[in-house]
């Protein structure tokens, strides 16, 4: 059994993610349009199930049932893989990413990051084959923006990384953890900047807004898919969605602390554990307070089991943290279930934060014009990002020659991003100060 | 290197690499051309080297029908033109029609229509507004512009029924007495706007990416715009100072006072800077004239069958999209001999090929959007 193991344990958890994260993936774009709704005074979806709770499950059957219509002229063969290469991809990376201290699929791969970055950028050749496939002008045109901007963009993101890997001397995922865990600071407080480049580079790596153009609505009507439906259609949208967990999830594991609690090895803010079982149990009111205003019989129903779950969650939360005050003989017994819940849970809400804010920006800004993108990419971020990885590196060596670590590592760092800081706004100076000169001029080339 | 001729031009044109020219069709069919134009796009890699817009496909003869109905019955019909502003085409129509009947319409109308005509400016900058920022990317002022345009069909609703195509306006002076709450309906809406405005703009005027979007596209000089025959919006932001309010009054602009915002570069920017002014101006026209609707009749003296003596008029006005003009023929009877009509849109669509060419397809659809067209009045 003990030798089965090693087989058996990454294939349950495979098929896990692989059957729940259509199911996640649908309930973040619910949880998309409520915000978007929120944000644009209007309620988003209200009429399947309490609050449109079961959208996402209506929507899934409707893309399954759809007809699947594949293009006359387009070429058949690419046309049917591309999207399953694109959403293949997006899950294998999956694989590599650690949610707790004990659940990652692929465990400890050495070179996890490396891994994980690598085969999302796979998803890429999806998106291009599918734009080449539908044999349409715009998705052509979706396709090649998309592949320039990842290439343009994977190396600003790929030098933020390596600030990151630079604080923690491995690639493997746990470690990373375990690294900032024994720092007792977040990588991401250390190198500011580099999370910053990651994030605007992640962002316009999974194609969303400001960075959205391969799929621009308004301009290319839906990019490279544009000739895909149903079923096909929503494996790229799946694709799309989990690429965002997955830079999120890149990001929370390497800048901010993982699985960690904030300020994990402070003792005197331990309090900060009752707020995980705290906020569920305040959802879980909310639901109950709400269900009395349900329109429908089985709406409250809903509304009950709903709010049911969040306490049952908040009471699986809590234990961990309540049975060592009421007990403490248990304590040491329920250590390992505290990693495990209070990590799980601490990584989703940093996950959840980080996609928030990748909402918050595509209902707030405009699009970039491709040439607009590259100039960013090219003439900010990866100068930015080189500069700030030679600055971080010296920092480094500082620390080393004078035994900083943790927080008076910072005494080391923060100089070296302020310093980074000044020169991206020379930058971003120099480069007005160059379109300020020749702003009547045509509008500059777009695949320069 | 390959060489092409544009369609119409025979100016030779050469492709970056000595590529071959892909050929878009943005159309009918596409979120952002605001209905069914369609444009042919000749572009090497994303830039665009020739445009053709085509156009039609929401032609209903409006024109012809004019010529078998007779004066009142024809006045519906203008509605469906600018359906975005339909109260604007509605004026225009009317004072057409009341100018060949040598007739003025009383006092008490005038001021209505007035406070009627610039809330429906406002509602159309505010359509405007919206979509021209969606087609940019930024998805919310779409529904902040909603909501205040919302605000404006009610009042619209509560004086004739209608939101959309009102029929407000009759020939000779209003059917409807205002509604009782009128004054205070627009201006409860005029003090709720002020700040509503402030919003769009720090969602936008100052955005980075609104900025480089919008600065530097689709110049149009003041020489070409008028030369284009541009109107409206379109031509003030190339920095020509001319708004047919204050140029030939109609309605009762003259008794106003309101500015005239213009531009300096004509570039979509400007066109934006000067529409958001302008919903400023009109809210202020608004405030100024409900503070004193003269009372008195709402219909002047015209028969209940029209029979305008034979001769011709034209008679515009300035619609939220530019100048809209009437040129009706009477031959005596009951039935108009010919309406021509001017719309602004299908005129500011002409200068589509002058600004577009250079630009990136991205910026196809921002010129499309700043040139304010309704497909409607450019079809007919």
């Amino acid at each position: 059994m003990e030798f089965m193991k090693q087989y058996w344990a990454p294939l349950v958890c495979g098929l896990a993610i692989v059957a729940v994260l259509p199911l996640i993936v649908g309930y973040v774009v619910l949880v998309e349009r409520k915000i978007m709704a929120d944000m644009q005074a209007r309620l988003g979806p209200m009429r399947v199930g309490p609050h449109g709770l079961l959208q996402p499950i209506a929507d899934a059957v409707k893309l399954l049932i759809k007809e699947d219509i594949i293009p006359d002229d387009a070429d058949k063969l690419v046309f049917w893989l591309a999207p399953v290469l694109s959403v293949g991809a997006a899950l294998l990376a999956m694989a590599g990413l650690a949610i707790g201290p004990a659940f990652q699929i692929a465990q400890d791969i050495n070179v996890g990051i490396l891994f994980v970055v690598g085969v999302s950028a796979m998803g890429i050749f999806g998106i291009v084959l599918g734009g080449w496939a539908s044999n349409s002008h715009y998705s052509l045109m979706g396709a090649l923006r998309s592949s320039a901007q990842l290439v343009s963009y994977e190396t600003a993101a790929g030098m933020a990384l390596v600030c990151g890997l630079l604080f923690a001397g491995t690639l493997n995922v746990t470690s990373i953890v375990e690294a900032q865990r024994n720092q007792g600071i977040w990588f991401g407080l250390l190198a500011p900047v580099a999370l910053f480049t990651y994030l605007v580079a992640s962002i316009a790596e999974t194609n969303r807004a400001p960075f959205d153009l391969p799929e621009a609505e308004s301009e290319l009507v839906a990019g490279y898919m544009t000739e895909f439906s149903g079923f096909r259609w929503s494996l790229y949208f799946l694709a799309e969605y989990t690429n965002m967990i997955v830079v999120a999830s890149v990001a929370t594991t390497l800048f901010l602390g993982g699985w960690l609690r904030p300020f994990s090895e402070t003792r005197w803010l331990n309090f900060i554990d009752f707020f995980p079982p705290l906020l569920t149990a305040v959802i879980g009111v909310y639901c109950l307070m709400r269900t009395p205003k349900q329109p429908a019989r089985v709406q409250q129903l809903f509304m009950l089991a709903v709010a049911g779950l969040c306490f049952a969650v908040a009471a699986v939360l809590a234990s961990p943290v309540l049975v060592p005050i009421a007990k403490p003989s248990l304590a040491a017994a329920v250590r390992p279930f505290y990693a495990g819940i209070h990590g799980g849970f601490w990584f989703i809400f940093k996950v959840s934060a980080y996609i928030y804010f990748f909402m918050w920006l595509r209902f707030t800004l405009p699009r970039y014009r491709f040439d607009q993108l590259m100039r960013l990419g090219w003439h900010f971020l990866i100068p930015l990002s080189i500069i700030n990885v030679l600055l971080i590196g010296i920092a480094m060596i500082v620390g080393v020659y004078y035994h900083l670590n943790g927080w008076r590592l910072l005494l080391a760092t923060l100089p070296a991003s302020i310093m980074a800081l000044i020169i991206a706004l020379f930058i971003l100076a120099l480069d007005q100060k160059g379109e300020a000169q020749k702003a009547p001029s045509r509008a500059p080339d777009s695949y320069a | 290197m390959a060489s092409n001729t544009i369609a119409g031009t025979g100016e030779k044109q050469q492709t970056l690499l000595g590529a071959d020219e892909l050929i878009l069709n943005m159309g009918p069919q596409h979120p952002s051309t605001h209905g069914v134009l369609r444009v042919k796009l000749k572009l090497d890699g994303e830039r665009v080297i020739g445009s053709e817009c085509l156009i039609g496909y929401l032609h209903r003869g409006v024109e012809k029908i004019a010529e078998n109905r007779t004066y009142q019955q024809f006045a519906p019909y203008v509605d469906r033109m600018d359906y975005v502003a339909a109260v604007s085409n509605g004026l225009g129509y009317c004072e057409a029609v009341e100018k060949l009947l040598m007739v003025e319409a009383p006092p008490r109308a005038r001021v209505i229509r007035t406070i009627l005509t610039e809330l429906q400016r406002i509602a159309s900058h505010l359509l405007w507004l919206g979509t021209h920022a969606l087609d940019i990317g930024a998805l919310t002022p779409l529904f902040y512009c909603f909501r205040e345009r919302e605000e404006i069909l009610k009042i619209f609703e509560k004086y004739c029924g209608a939101r959309l195509t009102t029929h407000a306006f009759r020939i000779g002076g209003l059917q409807y007495e205002a509604h009782d709450t009128l004054e205070k309906d627009v201006e409860r809406f005029c003090k709720a706007f002020e700040p509503r405005i402030k919003d769009y703009e720090d969602l936008l005027t100052q955005n980075r990416i609104w900025l480089g979007r919008t600065k530097g596209v689709g110049i149009l000089q003041a020489a070409d715009a008028i030369a284009l025959g541009a109107t409206g919006p379109v031509l003030r932001a190339s920095g020509v100072k001319w708004d047919i309010r204050k140029a030939m009054p109609y309605a009762a602009y003259d008794q106003y006072k309101f500015e005239i915002p213009v531009g300096a570069t004509g570039d979509t920017y400007d066109r934006y800077m000067v529409r958001m002014e302008e919903m400023r101006q009109s809210r202020l026209i608004c405030l100024q004239a409900i503070e004193n609707i003269p009372a008195g009749p709402i219909m002047a003296k015209v028969g209940k069958v029209l029979k305008p003596p034979p001769g011709e008029v034209y008679h515009s006005i300035e619609a939220p999209k530019g100048e809209l003009g009437y040129y009706v023929i009477s031959d005596g009877t009951v039935q108009p001999y010919r309406v021509r009509i001017r719309p602004p849109s299908f005129v500011n669509l002409q200068s589509f090929d002058h600004m577009v060419k250079g630009h990136l397809v991205a910026d196809v659809v921002a010129i499309i959007g700043t040139l304010d067209i309704v497909l409607g009045e450019v079809d007919r």
